[in-house]
């Protein structure tokens, strides 16, 4: 006892007040809190990456979705455009772009004149802030109406990359005077016309509709041939991935005996489910263009790639859908005389199918962004004409939505960074749209037994 | 007869084997469907079945092999002269498809008979301007020896789809005939075609073992052709990357494989501890309303293309490091950098790593909380020194299957880490990975012959090895754990 009473100066534990807490717990406490506060900010690091992700993407892309436009009179000179004097579409095809360059030029600076602005911008300058695409644009309006040649039509046509990134706040007056390209005094002449309202940034549709275009010409490039290209793809992945996927599912969870065989069609379909997706990309250049001739940058190549990678995922939702449904219903099928294929056909599938269609458009969502195998299979040429209806238009070049994004970001002039973004939009815009429409079924067929 | 007649009337015929073997199962049983022994729609099925599935399945089969037989019967018809003439055998054989078809073309159109297609020779008419003016345009002058080879490539060509036709329509009637000799009431047609769609079904599933089968061998062979043109000692021991098209290039493995781990080891420096707290939080302590949204809302960077990780890394991530680190740490000038691509990369495995680890301490069962809270344990000393340990092995296999995951990653690594392959420990450097190397070797105008095109296939296989062993791994953890707790 002398011994206790000598070391007797710490308190033994829980003999303190209950109200007053003791050092130990008061430290125990603080790790619970620390603990606690690590966990919310990993939850809330998580969240904000999200976030920082959305932001960055809209801040920068948003805009691509506006243009600067400048509208003016063009006389189209008779003698210049059709020497021969027919209207005919055909010899008036004859007059290149280069012919109606000039013209073009000539409208600009006279209606500049008209407007009585002061500048100090050279003949040259003021023909480069109107957009390369312009000319062809005009031609393909004249030649399509020949009934315009002798007028003055109003056109309003793209101004230059450099012109549109100083309304959109990416050109400024000390940018350009580092630039080769722009110089300050046309951004002055372009703020003067903005004013008198013959210049204005206002939303264009073209960047969904129209193809893609050079990397002088960033106000001129489109999505539309990226958007039939990813459409074709998933018409390709839809109409092979989901019927052989429902039908190898169906074999496995209801028919397939428990061998070595099955086992090994477990563990590939797991295993396949893992491999990176630039794996696929060898096996389609490989097997699906080496071996099988089939061409490049067509869209049945990348379907088909894109439906290899996405039958695990598809095969996993629908077991799990068909797994959902009781055993009960099979067996009632049973009791009244169905084989067990009916049973499988006419019951149990009906029941499993929100399932399965939910997880095909989870799949096909996860298709549409893939990248990087379709950047093996050439998916990354240029492309400037649109394919043609499918059957056929399946083995025409096209491009897809992310890849596009992949290319834009490849090109020198700074705009094309505002393009990917804005392509990034309508990318995730159209996966947006899928998942929730899978929600949506989810939601109102999913039953619980 | 194209191949599209050949199809539909197959079609056809299926069609009509339905109707003939539905009406023949009801005659039979004198127009009382209760005598049959199947519904009388699988006799139809049946006999539709054994018309169009064997014609089909040959018409495939055919439509394979023939080329292979043709290509090989006419390459030996080239001399060996023309073949160093030209360059390579492929090369002459693309010559001669192209001129095979392009005589095709011009006989559609009509600027040659096929009495004129047949006495072309190279001496009296100038066979590329003529096909030319057809819009057929060939890299070549036509030599003699080619277009022997591709006047024999267009006949055997043409007596192939002949026979091939015929073979197979007379495949399709005595599948019908035959359907339609064994329909009678007794016959138990819906056994037969159940049977049959069985083995659809089958077939369906083995897709997965001939993806696995194609990855394997297309990877396989072209890496073999690889190490004939380089010793695979410098490949996978060489610390040098350096390819030149014009030969005398170094196709060291290392420096890939060490930008793709560092990179990795990063991410998953980022995305394991955030994951794993984000899930320990939203397991064991939120509420159930933030746990509804905040789970979800973790999951949407699950459900984000690669590709707009890449964007992110290269227009957000990697400046703002190259300005706020870098730069004033005397690191470096380059935005893209092992750190741009893994911190991002960390953003895209952290629900990976959040959601498997949830799901497995869930299944960490309750009452090894109780009991520990029953001893007096906080929440954390609970979650630390009972469920942690407990789950440690799913959770080890989650992180493994992250880690393949981030080795396996293309489009942030292109995007964001940069092309120069370095053996360099400074993080704010830009290095490159295998991934980013195969994009690179493959893309654009390839020459399948070269090293430096073939080597993409022998760091693809590379590539699948190591996530296929890390995978297998993972999901042999996660299994075996699954197993203690149920």
């Amino acid at each position: 006892m002398t011994d206790a009473t000598a070391t007797a100066a710490p308190r033994p534990h829980g003999a303190g007040s209950l109200l007053a807490q003791d050092e130990r717990t008061r430290r125990r406490n603080k790790a619970e809190a620390r603990f606690r506060a690590y966990g919310l900010s990993a939850v809330i690091i998580g969240i904000l990456a999200l976030v920082l992700l959305l932001v960055s993407i809209l801040s920068n892309g948003l805009s691509s979705f506006r243009q600067t436009f400048i509208t003016f009179p063009v006389m189209l000179q008779a003698e210049r455009l059709d020497p021969e004097g027919n209207r005919n579409p055909a010899e008036m095809a004859e007059v290149t772009t280069f012919g109606y360059l000039p013209i073009l030029a000539q409208a600009f600076v006279e209606h500049v004149e008209s407007l009585g602005i002061e500048h100090d911008v050279g003949l040259r300058d003021m023909a480069a802030m109107i957009s390369d695409e312009a000319p062809a644009q005009l031609r393909a309006r004249v030649l399509a109406n020949p009934d315009l040649i002798g007028q003055t039509i109003e056109v309003e046509v793209l101004a230059g990359g450099r012109i549109d990134g100083f309304f959109k706040g990416r050109v400024t007056l000390a940018s350009a005077e580092r630039d080769r390209n722009v110089t300050p005094a046309q951004l002055v002449l372009a703020q003067a016309l903005a004013e008198e309202g013959s210049m204005e940034t206002r939303f264009n549709w073209s960047f969904v509709t129209a193809p893609d275009a050079s990397g002088q010409r960033p106000e001129a490039a489109g999505l539309g041939v990226a958007i039939v290209g990813s459409f074709y793809m998933m018409l390709v992945v839809l109409a092979l991935a989901l019927p052989i996927g429902v039908a190898a599912s169906i074999y496995l969870e209801e028919f397939a005996p428990k061998n070595r065989f099955t086992d090994l069609i477990e563990v590939n379909i797991s295993n396949l489910a893992a491999v990176p997706s630039i794996v696929f990309g060898i096996l389609g250049l490989a097997t699906f263009i080496n071996f099988a001739g089939l061409p490049q940058s067509a869209p049945i190549v990348g379907g088909l790639v894109l439906t290899l990678m996405t039958l695990p995922t598809i095969i996993i939702a629908t077991r799990a859908s068909l797994r959902a449904v009781p055993p009960s219903i099979r067996e009632a099928a049973l009791g009244l005389g169905a084989s067990r294929m009916q049973s499988v056909f006419h019951h149990v599938m009906p029941l499993a199918a929100p399932g399965i269609l939910t997880g095909t458009i989870i799949g096909l969502a996860q298709a549409l962004g893939e990248t990087a195998p379709l950047l093996l299979i050439g998916m990354v040429a240029f492309v400037r004409e649109f394919p043609a209806a499918p059957p056929e238009g399946l083995f025409d070049a096209a491009s897809a939505l992310p890849v596009q994004v992949y290319s834009w970001t490849q090109r020198s002039d700074p705009a094309f960074v505002e393009r990917a973004s804005g392509a990034i939009i309508v990318l995730l815009v159209f996966l947006i749209i899928m998942n929730a429409v899978a929600v949506i079924l989810r939601r109102r067929f999913e039953r619980r037994w | 007869m194209p191949l599209l007649w050949t199809l539909t009337i197959i079609l056809v015929l299926g069609a009509v084997g339905y109707v003939l073997g539905r009406r023949k199962a009801i005659a039979s049983a004198g127009g009382d469907t209760r005598l049959l022994h199947s519904l009388p729609g699988y006799y139809g099925a049946n006999a539709m079945i054994l018309t169009v599935v064997p014609a089909l399945l040959v018409l495939a089969v055919w439509l394979i092999v023939q080329p292979l037989v043709i290509e090989r019967s006419v390459t030996s018809l080239i001399p060996a002269t023309t073949v160093e003439e030209i360059g390579s055998r492929s090369l002459v054989m693309t010559e001669v498809r192209r001129l095979a078809e392009g005589i095709d073309t011009a006989i559609e159109v009509g600027a040659l008979t096929t009495g004129d297609a047949r006495a072309l020779s190279t001496e009296f008419t100038d066979i590329r301007a003529r096909l030319g003016e057809v819009g057929v345009a060939l890299g070549s002058d036509v030599t003699p020896q080619v277009l022997v080879a591709a006047q024999e490539y267009r006949a055997m060509k043409a007596t192939g789809q002949a026979i091939m036709t015929g073979v197979v329509l007379v495949l399709a009637g005595l599948g019908l005939a035959f359907a339609y000799a064994r329909t009678h009431q007794e016959f138990r047609a819906r056994n037969a075609v159940e049977y049959a769609i069985l083995s659809i079904l089958l077939l369906a599933s083995t897709i997965a073992i001939l993806t696995t089968v194609g990855i394997v061998l297309s990877m396989l062979f072209e890496t073999f052709n690889f190490f004939e043109l380089y010793p695979w000692r410098e490949f996978f021991f060489g610390l040098e990357w350096r390819p030149s098209f014009e030969g005398g290039s170094d196709l060291g493995l290392i420096p890939l494989l060490w930008g793709t781990l560092y990179i990795s080891v990063i991410a998953l420096l980022v995305s394991v501890p955030i994951g794993l707290f984000a899930a320990i939080y939203l397991a064991e302590y939120a509420s159930r309303r933030l746990r509804s949204v905040a789970k979800p809302l973790i999951e949407i960077l699950a459900g984000i293309p690669t590709i707009v990780y890449g964007l992110f890394a290269l227009i957000t991530v990697g400046p703002l490091l190259r300005d706020y680190f870098a730069e004033p740490l005397g690191l470096g000038q380059s935005s893209s950098s092992v750190m741009t691509a893994g911190i991002v990369m960390g953003i895209m495995l952290i629900p990976f790593v959040s959601s498997l680890s949830d799901d497995i301490i869930n299944s960490v069962p309750q009452s090894l909380r109780d009991g520990s809270y029953g001893l007096g344990a906080t929440q954390s000393e609970t979650v630390k020194q009972v469920i942690l340990p407990a789950a440690l092995p799913g959770i080890v296999g989650a992180i493994l299957l992250a880690a393949s995951r981030a080795i396996g990653e293309t489009m942030i690594v292109v995007l964001g880490a940069g092309a120069a392959a370095k053996l360099s420990l400074n993080p704010f450097e830009a290095m490159t990975t295998v991934t980013v190397k195969i994009v690179g070797q493959l893309t654009g105008d390839t020459n399948f012959e070269s090293p430096e095109a073939l080597v993409a296939f022998a760091l693809g296989l590379t590539l699948f090895v190591i996530t296929l062993g890390l995978n297998v791994l993972a999901l042999y953890i996660v299994r075996k754990y699954r197993e203690q707790y149920e």
